[in-house]
């Protein structure tokens, strides 16, 4: 058994059983990285000194007879947008380089608490604003299925991780869609948690209505074991829920989707759906419809608005968010020379600190708050935001849950899109809507488009607090895909010639 | 630095005042608005601070609940209805000493709204209605160094101490108050300090102007007298004591008066009150920077209910104007010695002296004279004197025992304020009891009348008025301590 292509499930029983040590289990992976992340570039840092160390820690505990929980001694990549102590947060962008957090995000705190092996920070569009990495300030992460392609984004280095087998588990944030877009131009398993189930203390604000951070996993068990861990009410953060944590475990165990009903959003479809994306969602429907689901269409006229209302909102909270990056008290500064004034410095800061994507949602954002303009932008958005909620309801009293293709099309070609934002913000059309309403989704594997021989992601979403739904219907799809294929999506990649880089072999 | 001024009368015979006034109100909750840190005033520059009130990235605010209870309690003291449901909002700006660069914030949803209070000047009773009282933040404190003034202008660097960055403020809105004449800048003044008596009997603040912790925006525009149409206004900030209220807005009322009789115009700013007598210009209204509000997406919104509501009611104090009405029934003072009274900001040190034992009358002799006079001396507040009201009383009852005249009261009370002990304790270690003796008297005033002879025959021919020059005599002689009384006594039987 491979070290590399275990799931964390996997690794858990490994180690429980003491068959490896998480200190292996650690190096294997920073050996990983080492080998392959000069095509991936996945990490925008790597402190293998302090993985080994917080396996050695494990193991300790371990050895000393304590009661560890599953994912004690499992590697994870991390979003470089969670604080953590002595590792640098840059968000993907320049204006935050050679920041050190004095603090632990929430979520960072009960990882370390799980003893989960964080082994470093991965790589993001700037400030999580993009779907493909581009915008990082730093470098563009390559899709490991096709390293001339994108590999979704924000999220795209903790995507690209878990497909390069760099990391069984990673963590993300979904504001529009930067968990689950990831996921599905990678092969890979995205959840966006319901809207206050998880915590954003400590996770850099780019629009805080609408961030939600959430697991990225190879397999749903794997999604749903990290999710126990990271979810839960959070007296520092004033939106988090205090409510129980619905079973995700027992769900991704289960899978049984008899009886359940999955309703199809009809305006998902159609005109810039790519045909091979929209042929394997026609397949996964069919899956579950076999296994006892029943499948219903849905309609949810306001959708279409949704997109347009996102990009009003999310900038106009943006444009604050982003405001305290004023050279001051931390990041980059630029200018400093003595006679340049505080106005003048965080001028050229800025100028030289923030990319063209920030840049641009700090200017549209500003527009939309701005007095006069304020009803008609920023104003009508929210109206457009609670049809959207609406709609939702309407559905959810239907059905149990609503599907969709995670993303119109697969993973594009890196510089493809760059000189064109809309082309690129419509990555998401079908992500988005669950983040304006605050409810929860995930993305799933369904194979590969025939077009293209790229990965197709699923998309499930389900009412507020129902969490568990997702996992259910993600394991039943999942399950039943893995025995048609035998094996995973990613198992695919990793005896393919395309993947034959990653080194990581059949494993069996 | 002075602008060119109309006589105050003359400004009011043309013009009638409109005014406005925003009072920022520090509350004394142990921590601050949104994070654990402690609230203090003072303290190492940057020691009480944490990842929140620094607005370093990734860090969220949670509403300090004391600091509701505490705007609701001020709310329902102005008469105000308060909110079921509100939020905060986010007011973007830049300045370095905003963590965040936006400041939390209440912005159309205030958690008070529609208030009044009813206040009294020269007899006259005015309403003031409140606009709203909202919650927010206080930035952080930006010391200019390296100049010689202190102030921006001249200074090499400037550091900040984010000490203050997230107290809870209250700020409480009026709405414009007409019709005050002459009188606006005393009935200003009279507001401020009603809010300050009001604070304190709340418990919600320390209200110390001089620290900061009750802070006074004043805002002032003219009309025509018997216009409705408001004149352009001005702002004056930085007015931080009672007085520097009502000179800041004298000051304003004739300036623009100035202006406006030459033909000119006000201009629409803020302007800032310096204690030399005068205000200059600051940041230009009229290119009003646009905050950009919007509901503040990290906080979930307040929504007080009903029953909290009301039982926060039933715990609002007596207010200071119920209280002054009541002490002044209770004391049978005029209407103008209770003015005196609350002036100078006595009404619970005579309490405390009355309750010691004093009468009405003396006790607002001693505090309203003598100790007023010294603590304005040592520019304190008359309860920060180094006596007691309990004091107070003793040094009176003394008076009364015939133990002491008043002018040995005086020196009584020079004793206990320089920490000599109790009144007791000074009478005897200074020796200054009253000599009523009639042997050491009697042998002073016989001295009195060899040494004045002149003045005994004019006495002894009936010109009994005459008798104020002896004893004036014998007082010298035994040092203030005779009893004059008595002295007048013996002098007539000895010379009648």
């Amino acid at each position: 058994m491979s070290i590399l292509r275990a799931t964390a499930a996997g690794l858990s029983d490994l180690l429980a059983s003491g068959e490896v040590s998480a200190r292996e289990v650690a190096q294997a992976h920073l050996d990983q990285i080492d080998a392959v992340d000069g095509s991936v570039r996945a990490f925008l840092h790597v402190d293998g000194e302090r993985a080994l160390a917080a396996a050695d820690a494990v193991d300790a505990r371990r050895a000393a007879g304590e009661e560890l929980g599953p994912l004690a001694g499992i590697p994870l990549a991390m979003k470089d947008i969670f604080t953590m102590t002595g590792a640098p947060t840059t968000c993907g962008s320049r204006i935050l380089e050679g920041w050190i957090p004095p603090y632990n995000s929430t979520i960072t705190e009960r990882l370390l608490d799980a003893g989960v092996v964080v082994l470093g920070k991965t790589n993001m569009d700037e400030f999580a604003m993009g779907s493909s990495t581009e915008n990082s300030g730093y470098f563009t992460t390559h899709n490991p299925w096709d390293t001339t392609k994108i590999p979704g984004g924000s999220g795209g280095g903790s995507a690209a991780a878990l497909a390069a087998f760099e990391a069984p588990l990673a963590i993300g944030t979904d504001t529009g869609g930067s968990i689950r877009q990831p996921a599905s131009v990678t092969g890979t398993v995205g959840v966006k948690p319901t809207y206050g189930a998880t915590s954003r203390y400590g996770v850099v604000a780019m629009a805080s209505s609408l961030d939600t951070p959430g697991p990225c996993a190879r397999t749903v068990l794997d999604a749903a074991l990290l999710h126990s861990v990271i979810a839960g009410w959070d007296p520092r953060d004033s939106t988090s829920i205090n409510a129980p944590v619905p079973d995700v475990i027992g769900a991704a165990r289960s899978g049984d989707v008899a009886g359940m009903r999955i309703g199809v959003v009809r305006e998902f479809g159609g005109e810039g759906y790519q045909p091979g994306v929209e042929q394997r969602f026609a397949e996964a429907l069919a899956v579950l419809e076999g296994l006892g689901a029943e499948i219903v269409e849905v309609s949810c006229p306001n959708f279409e608005y949704a997109l347009p209302a996102y990009y009003l909102i999310m900038p106009s909270e943006v444009s604050s968010n982003l405001a305290r990056f004023d050279a001051m008290r931390y990041g980059l500064r630029v200018g400093d020379d003595g006679v340049n004034g505080v106005e003048e410095v965080m001028n050229l800061t800025r100028g030289a600190g923030f990319g063209a994507e920030a840049k641009r949602r700090i200017i549209i954002g500003t527009y939309a708050l701005s007095s006069g303009y304020y009803d008609a932008y920023y104003g009508s958005a929210q109206k457009v935001r609670t049809l959207i909620s609406r709609d939702f309801d309407a559905a959810f009293a239907q059905v149990d849950v609503l599907v969709s293709p995670t993303t119109p099309t697969t993973a594009f070609t890196i510089g493809e899109r760059v000189d064109d934002p809309l082309a690129m913000y419509k990555a998401d059309l079908c992500t988005i809507p669950s983040n304006l309403a605050g409810n929860c989704a995930a993305s799933i594997p369904c194979g590969l488009s025939l077009d293209d021989g790229l990965p197709v992601g699923f998309q499930v979403m389900a009412p507020p607090l129902a969490d568990d739904r997702l996992y259910r219907v993600g394991a039943a799809l999942e399950r039943e895909l893995a025995s048609r294929w035998g094996g995973g999506l990613l198992d695919q990649l990793a005896t393919s010639p395309a993947g034959a880089y990653l080194k990581v072999g059949d494993g069996r | 630095m002075s602008a060119d001024l109309l006589d105050f009368d003359e400004a009011l015979a043309a013009y009638d005042p409109v005014l406005g006034l925003e009072v920022h109100v520090e509350l004394n909750t142990a921590s601050k608005m949104f994070c654990g840190c402690a609230n203090a005033f003072g303290g190492e520059p940057n020691t009480q601070t944490c990842p929140v009130c620094l607005g370093l990235p990734g860090s969220l605010p949670v509403v300090n609940g004391k600091a509701i209870e505490s705007a609701i309690r001020i709310g329902l003291a102005l008469n105000c209805s308060i909110a079921s449901w509100c939020r905060f909002a986010r007011k973007n700006y830049f300045y370095p000493d905003m963590t965040k660069d936006f400041q939390t914030s209440q912005y159309d949803e205030p958690i008070a709204h529609d208030g009044w209070i009813d206040l009294e000047v020269d007899g006259e009773t005015y309403r003031i209605e409140i606009e709203r009282a909202h919650m927010e933040e206080d930035a952080g404190k930006l010391v200019h160094a390296g100049g010689s003034s202190g102030r921006i202008g001249d200074a090499e660097y400037s550091l900040v101490d984010y000490n203050r960055a997230g107290t809870p403020l209250v700020e409480i809105v009026t709405r414009p108050i007409t019709g005050t004449g002459a009188k606006a800048p005393q009935v200003a003044k009279a507001y401020v300090s009603f809010l300050r008596d009001l604070m304190l009997s709340l418990g919600v603040s320390d209200v110390r102007m001089e620290q900061g912790s009750l802070r006074c925006d004043a805002n002032v525009s003219l009309m025509p007298k018997g216009a409705t149409q408001f004149g352009l206004r001005t702002e004056t900030k930085n007015v931080n004591s009672l007085r520097s209220v009502e000179r800041a807005l004298t000051y304003e009322i004739q300036r623009q008066a100035a202006l406006l009789s030459s033909g000119g115009r006000v201009h629409q700013e803020t302007r800032h009150w310096h204690e030399e007598g005068y205000t200059t210009p600051g940041r230009s209204k009229e290119q009003a920077e646009d905050y950009r509000y919007f509901p503040e997406p990290d906080l979930v919104p307040v929504a007080p209910p009903r029953e909290w509501v009301e039982q926060l009611r039933g715990t609002l104090p007596e207010l200071p104007n119920v209280r002054r009405e009541r002490l002044q029934a209770a004391w049978g003072y005029t209407d103008l010695e209770m003015q005196d009274a609350v002036n100078a900001g006595a009404l619970d040190v005579i309490e405390a002296t009355v309750s010691a034992g004093a009468t009405p009358q003396s006790a607002r002799k001693w505090w309203l004279t003598e100790l007023a006079r010294r603590a304005n001396e040592a520019g304190v507040d008359l309860a920060a004197l180094a006596i007691t009201p309990a004091q107070v009383a003793e040094v009176q009852a003394l008076v009364d025992a015939g133990t002491v005249n008043d002018k040995l009261a005086r020196q009584v009370i020079d004793g206990v304020l320089a920490g000599e002990g109790s009144p007791a304790d000074v009478v005897a270690a200074r020796g200054l009891a009253v000599v009523s003796d009639d042997g050491a008297l009697s042998a002073a005033v016989d001295a009195a009348i060899a040494a004045n002879p002149d003045v005994a025959a004019r006495i002894r021919d009936g010109k009994l008025q005459a008798a104020g020059a002896l004893i004036g005599a014998v007082m010298k002689d035994m040092r203030g301590q005779a009893d004059a009384g008595r002295v007048r006594e013996l002098i007539l039987q000895k010379l009648g």
